[in-house]
């Protein structure tokens, strides 16, 4: 019987510490298609952060850095720098990459440094147990927003994409959902671009996944997946926020 | 040479691949020559955008396989600490220079070593260490790099050298080695890419599994252990029949050296222990330099740190003097002689 569905091989076989519904899963599966399809498992570097996905080391098949937390956009750059040929690749919850390794972040970014990364937007820290996260929305309820988040006092959530692409050096800033299995395959589409980005040494791609994290949320898998179309993607706009190629093709 | 380009040109004559870098005086001499010298030798020169993204540049680059460096001044250094605990806790070669600089806080610009605390007790959270070297010369810095790198590489831990501004500022003749042409393989655990030919490295200092993480500890602990043994070196200086002996480090020992020479020709039983490195600290070598010493004289730039280290290997069975200066104010020999004839009551 012909094999219709199966591990990606760049996935390791191994069962995960997700929580079921997390969208961790899925992400990790689009990014290792995208490897197998690209052929580059072999030559992939990937830097995990700190938060729910530092394990993720143990299943992207490729080799693994952990980095400290915030710090994986440097990490990345020093792995790419002194070797070129490969590629590399960050993957970064929203408390990693929007809070405490905001400075790295825009800086690999306005650097034009030839690396992709892999952005999860679950608004939380999912780790430590779910408290609010410079993405958390206005008025949603954490562990350190326990009345919902007051913008008067806590500020308001931050658009990283939007952000990212005032930047000269980024090659690709888009955002994406895995909500439905149309915004998942287009997500799978977002990941493959930043990936040929890389190949063809175009500069820094970012693709930002809206996702899930029930347990922290306090809501049913499916029921998660509605706050990510009901009351995220309302206040994140899916879609390319900049896209060099695209943009430089327009132009010809 | 000035002594900050001497580290740059002996780091690339290392093999060193990188150089991840963020302005401070004053060490920015070293950054500038890396700028000018490292992609010419087909190497990377990156300016960061902070101490904190410089060092993890190093880890990124080090995880790979290849030698990476960096240097700052005391605040940066400070601000390295969280890397540099990664990297020991990853098992990551590296080399990180401090030119040290007056303290706490923003401190002066002038030469100190009130970083001594920092670099040999608490370079970071956790349990660990990195191995730190103390020149006292432009040549013994470009000397301390070639040792830093081959350390780093066998014990696969980051090793520091402790510099200061004097050194770095101070122009001295220099020999330099040949350029490296053979480096230490690293395949075996390097992240580069398992071009589907092995399991994946992981590069890694999370273990949330207790005994787990108490066996990766003990260890690299068991590693310390060896190099407590065989990689300590000093300089014993004059200290055959010394009744005093100053223990100094870095640029302060050439003061104490003077001292000690003057003090000497004026029939005063002096001598100089000098650690070359200072964690491990030489605990032989002073028991050997303090062996008929009725007194130690330690001096620093700072408000007395290596003396703890001093009394510890000494078993404070020889009383142990201190006179330091600090936030930027060098010692004179002068003052250190003045210091000698105080304690020892001139000659006997």
């Amino acid at each position: 019987m012909a094999v219709v569905f199966d591990r990606p091989n760049s996935l390791e076989d191994v069962s995960t510490h997700f929580c079921p519904g997390c969208g961790h899963g899925i992400v990790h599966r689009l990014v290792c298609e995208v490897l197998d399809e690209m052929g580059v498992i072999g030559d992939t570097i990937a830097v995990v952060p700190v938060g729910c996905s530092v394990m993720s080391y143990n299943y992207f098949g490729c080799d693994v850095i952990q980095a400290p937390h915030g710090r994986a956009p440097a990490v990345a750059t020093g792995a790419k720098r002194v070797n070129p040929d490969k590629v590399v690749f960050t993957y970064q919850g929203d408390g990693d990459l929007a809070a405490i390794g905001t400075a790295e972040t825009v800086h690999s970014g306005t650097r034009g440094e030839n690396i992709v990364i892999i952005f999860i937007n679950n608004t939380t820290y999912g780790m430590t147990g779910g408290q609010m996260a410079p993405t958390t929305l206005p008025g949603q309820v954490t562990q350190t927003t326990p009345f919902g988040r007051n913008t008067d006092t806590a500020g308001f959530p931050i658009r990283i994409c939007e952000m990212m692409s005032t930047l000269s050096g980024v090659a690709l800033a888009q955002r994406v959902a895995i909500d439905s299995v149309p915004h998942i395959r287009e997500a799978k589409k977002a990941i493959r671009k930043a990936f040929d980005n890389q190949v063809n040494k175009r500069g820094l791609s970012i693709v930002e996944v809206l996702s899930t994290c029930p347990t922290n949320w306090g809501l049913s898998p499916t029921a998660s997946m509605d706050f990510v179309r009901d009351k995220m993607i309302p206040y994140y706009p899916l879609g390319v926020y900049k896209d060099k190629t695209a943009d430089e093709e327009a132009a010809k | 040479m000035k002594g900050n380009e001497a580290l740059a040109e002996a780091a690339i004559r290392c093999g060193c691949k990188c150089f991840f870098g963020y302005p401070i005086t004053p060490q920015t001499e070293l950054s500038a020559y890396m700028a000018k010298r490292m992609e010419k030798s087909g190497g990377v020169f990156l300016q960061a955008e902070s101490e904190i993204a410089a060092i993890n540049m190093v880890l990124g680059a080090a995880s790979t396989g290849v030698r990476a460096m960096t240097s700052s001044s005391s605040p940066g250094v400070s601000l390295k600490a969280e890397g540099i605990s990664y990297m020991a806790g990853s098992d990551l070669p590296a080399v990180i220079i401090n030119v040290q600089r007056g303290g706490p806080g923003l401190g002066s610009i002038q030469p100190a070593q009130s970083d001594y605390f920092q670099a040999t007790k608490a370079m970071g959270h956790g349990d660990f260490h990195v191995m730190v070297l103390a020149p006292c010369s432009v040549q013994e810095m470009v000397d301390a790099v070639t040792l830093a790198f081959d350390k780093a590489d066998q014990y696969r831990m980051p090793v520091m050298i402790l510099a200061d501004g004097l050194l770095g500022q101070m122009m001295e003749p220099v020999t330099f080695p040949e350029a490296k042409t053979e480096l230490p393989d690293k395949s075996d655990w390097a992240a580069c890419g398992h071009k589907n030919g092995r399991k994946h490295h992981i590069i890694n200092s999370l273990f949330l599994d207790a005994p787990l993480l108490e066996a990766k500890v003990k260890e690299r602990y068991e590693r310390y252990k060896q190099i407590e043994e065989n990689e300590t070196d000093a300089e014993l200086y004059m200290c055959d029949g010394a009744e005093i002996v100053v223990a100094a480090y870095g640029a302060t020992a050439r003061v104490a050296k003077s001292a000690v020479t003057k003090a000497r020709a004026e029939g005063i039983k002096a001598g100089l222990f000098r650690p070359k490195t200072l964690w491990p600290f030489p605990v032989k070598e002073i028991n050997q330099a303090c062996k008929d010493a009725k007194c130690i004289l330690d001096v620093e730039m700072s408000m007395g740190q290596m003396i703890y280290d001093v009394k510890l290997a000494t078993e404070c069975r020889i009383p142990v003097e201190f006179y330091g200066r600090t936030g930027g104010v060098i010692p004179t020999p002068a003052e250190v002689y003045d210091e000698i004839k105080k304690l020892t009551g001139g000659a006997q």
